[in-house]
């Protein structure tokens, strides 16, 4: 009972947003709230709650069916179509959560090691995150295609998940860092005491201390690998996966507003794998998660 | 099958089509000589045989042309092996990924790379012009009418901006209107700023937002909304129409690259074949965009929109003239809109004339010439269907 008690919790949390979102489509004004409206003219003031007409907000069993039916006679249904997408984009968040790691990590060991390293690498990581992802895609994106045009092929997805990695190597680094300076002074002068290096404190000490600080940060970067890797195929226009699909629904939003809901909801589950493989991780390390500490 | 397909002639069609070329040029004062230097046997260059062509959106109708020279081996008829249609629909700017190498060709509007023509000093060429006319309209219900540019004053105003907008300014400056007076709004890529009253008129291209408006169920009758339902501007009809989707190639490498302006000519003939069939056989023309976007990894609006959009390019296409031939009178008319158009933040698109290697025909009549010598008919003008839109194109 205990064990499921956190899975029916979460069914009912998922109940209960569908619950609402009905509830207010029934209760809701027709035309929404708007404060500061000016009468008779379009569009005017600032809308603080939606319309809750078909067209903005289908009912969540329309979006269901939606899922069912194809686009048209011969057509699969979209939630193959929606399956299909999750993929691609799941393959390229995983791939930019592992190329995030890795350089995370390895940023965060060599900024323990030197604190020269730390001084003049951190702001730079820091500042890293505040450049707007649509200005830095594209430029991956031509860089790729010119490394194309030397002879090595360059592919559209892994311009996309060097943009997820982009996004997710900093809360690991970030994370990392913390982890491997959180072994207290008298432990680092013990391990000293017995002789042990730089690698044997790194082994025995320093990797098992970072691990209750690493599994939040990866948490984190699970997460933005996948908002990174849905933005980054919009961005440079890469076929097949739930970003480009959600832009293209978008066009028949109008037309065929459940559509859109089909992408949005694979992108969901996308994000609950992410995040469920690094609860498997924790699993895999429970031994070294005493104390977990809030990233 | 009228075409004659001429493979494995590769060498001759191409001496043919650079023979033409020249031929033409000689008649062109604007433009320096393509092609080779006279030798017909041997053109001293290496054909091109792989190029890339990058698209302004993503995969659907409104390129079909292009994929159905792709699917019907239009291309290989003209010597190239490896053809890629690059789509858009992301960052991507076409004369942007022209100008970095990234492409050979690009489909653009006119204005938009007239625009960074001025802005960044680099020089493109519009090589063929495929859309004659213009497909934008600004649609409003007739509840709330707003029937002509005139009645635009005061309005709300919708564009989907990023240099779709110069036409509604365009057609006001023509009338001697401020566009201070109205406000543009953003709106998205469907049709619900309209549909909710969020715009008064909404802007849609014949070709696609308006069908989306026609694939929508009206609540109040139950049924889908129709052409009685709605008020149209076309701009066509107005001072402020511009030229749209053209072919532009890299200036500066047709003038030194014989091979590139070779590759022009050659890949221009397949484009006029890809065209000519896509008005000849539009249902299936529809099909093969419909495909060729799904099979890209896209998620095009369904098989019947993308009907109803060939049929709508086709119209917009084949206006009476030849096919893909900049018509100097719509060439002005997109310069003057340009140049007087101010929009509401009081800035301007362009303040001073594009260069004259902005545009230039030769290629397209050198191609069309050599299709003519091949026995290929082009046709001229196009004998529209009449296609039912279903709820949601599906």
């Amino acid at each position: 009972m205990r064990r499921a008690l956190p899975w029916i919790l979460g069914a009912l949390g998922v109940v209960a947003v569908a619950a609402l979102w009905e509830l207010y489509k029934w209760l809701g004004p027709a035309d929404g709230v708007v404060l500061g409206a000016t009468a008779g003219q379009a569009g005017s003031g600032f809308r603080i709650l939606p319309r809750t007409g078909d067209l903005n907000m289908p009912h969540v069993w329309d979006m269901f069916e939606r899922l069912a039916a194809g686009n048209g006679p011969g057509t699969p249904p979209l939630w193959l179509s929606v399956l299909a997408a999750m993929g691609v984009t799941l393959g390229c968040a995983a791939l930019g959560l592992a190329l995030g790691l890795v350089v995370g990590f390895a940023l965060a060991l060599l900024m323990q090691r030197s604190r020269i390293v730390e001084w003049g690498v951190l702001p730079w990581v820091i500042v890293s995150q505040t450049v707007p992802l649509i200005a830095f895609a594209p430029i991956i994106a031509r860089i790729g295609s010119q490394i194309d045009r030397g002879g090595f092929p360059w592919p559209g997805w892994l311009s996309v998940a060097v943009i997820a990695s982009y996004l997710a190597f900093f809360p690991v680094a970030v994370g990392a860092l913390r982890g491997l300076r959180s072994p207290d002074a008298i432990h680092v002068d013990l391990l000293r005491s017995y002789g042990a290096g730089y690698g044997q404190t790194l082994r025995k000490l320093r990797l098992p201390a970072s691990v209750p600080y690493l599994l939040p940060a990866l948490r984190l970067a699970a997460a933005s690998a996948v908002v990174g890797a849905v933005v980054a195929e919009v961005s440079i226009g890469m076929p097949g996966g739930l970003g480009r699909m959600i832009i293209q629904f978008a066009q028949s939003a109008s037309a065929d507003p459940a559509l859109p809901y089909g992408p949005v909801f694979g992108a969901v589950v996308v994000g609950l794998l992410a995040a469920g493989s690094v609860a498997l991780l924790g699993l895999v390390l429970r031994n070294y998660r005493r104390g977990e500490a809030v990233a | 099958m009228r075409h004659s397909t001429r493979r494995g002639l590769l060498a001759a069609s191409t001496a043919a089509t650079a023979a033409a070329a020249l031929a033409l040029a000689g008649c062109s004062p604007s433009a320096p000589a393509p092609g080779p230097s006279g030798d017909v046997t041997n053109p001293g260059f290496e054909p091109l045989t792989s190029i890339r062509l990058q698209l302004q959106w993503l995969p659907q109708a409104q390129f079909a042309g292009y994929y159905v020279a792709q699917e019907k081996g239009f291309f290989q008829e003209e010597g190239f092996t490896d053809v890629e249609i690059v789509p858009s629909g992301g960052d991507i700017v076409p004369q942007d990924a022209l100008l970095a190498g990234d492409v050979d060709f690009a489909i653009a509007w006119v204005p938009k790379v007239l625009g960074s023509i001025e802005s960044t000093g680099t020089e493109l060429t519009d090589i063929a012009q495929v859309y004659q006319t213009s497909g934008t309209t600004q649609v409003s219900f007739k509840s709330n009418p707003v029937p002509t540019v005139a009645d635009f004053e005061g309005k709300r105003i919708g564009s989907w901006g990023f240099g779709n907008e110069w036409e509604i300014f365009a057609a006001m400056a023509a009338e001697g209107l401020d566009a201070s007076t109205v406000s543009i709004t953003t709106q998205g890529f469907d049709m619900s700023a309209l549909l909710n009253g969020d715009v008064d008129a909404a802007q849609a291209m014949t070709y696609n937002e308006l069908a989306q408006l026609f694939e929508t169920v009206n609540p109040a009758t139950g049924k889908l909304y129709g052409p009685d339902d709605v008020d149209i501007v076309f701009y066509e009809d107005t001072q402020g129409a511009m030229l749209q989707d053209a072919i532009w190639a890299d200036t500066a490498r047709l003038a030194e690259d014989p091979a590139y302006a070779d590759a022009a000519v050659r890949f221009l003939k397949a484009v006029v074949k890809g065209w000519a069939y896509t008005n000849e056989h539009v249902e299936e023309a529809a099909t093969i965009a419909y495909d060729a976007a799904v099979a890209g990894g896209g998620y095009p609006v369904g098989p019947v929109h993308q009907l109803w959009q060939a049929n709508e390019v086709n119209k917009l296409i084949w206006d009476g003239g030849d096919f893909g031939v900049v018509d100097a009178n719509a060439w002005a008319r997109t310069v003057d809109g340009a140049l007087t158009a101010i929009n509401q933040d009081g800035l301007h698109l362009i303040t001073k004339e594009p260069p004259a290697s902005a545009y230039d025909n030769q290629y397209i009549l050198a191609a069309l010439a050599a299709l003519k010598a091949d026995g290929f008919v082009v046709p001229t003008s196009y004998t529209p269907i009449q296609v039912e839109l279903t709820e949601g194109g599906r």
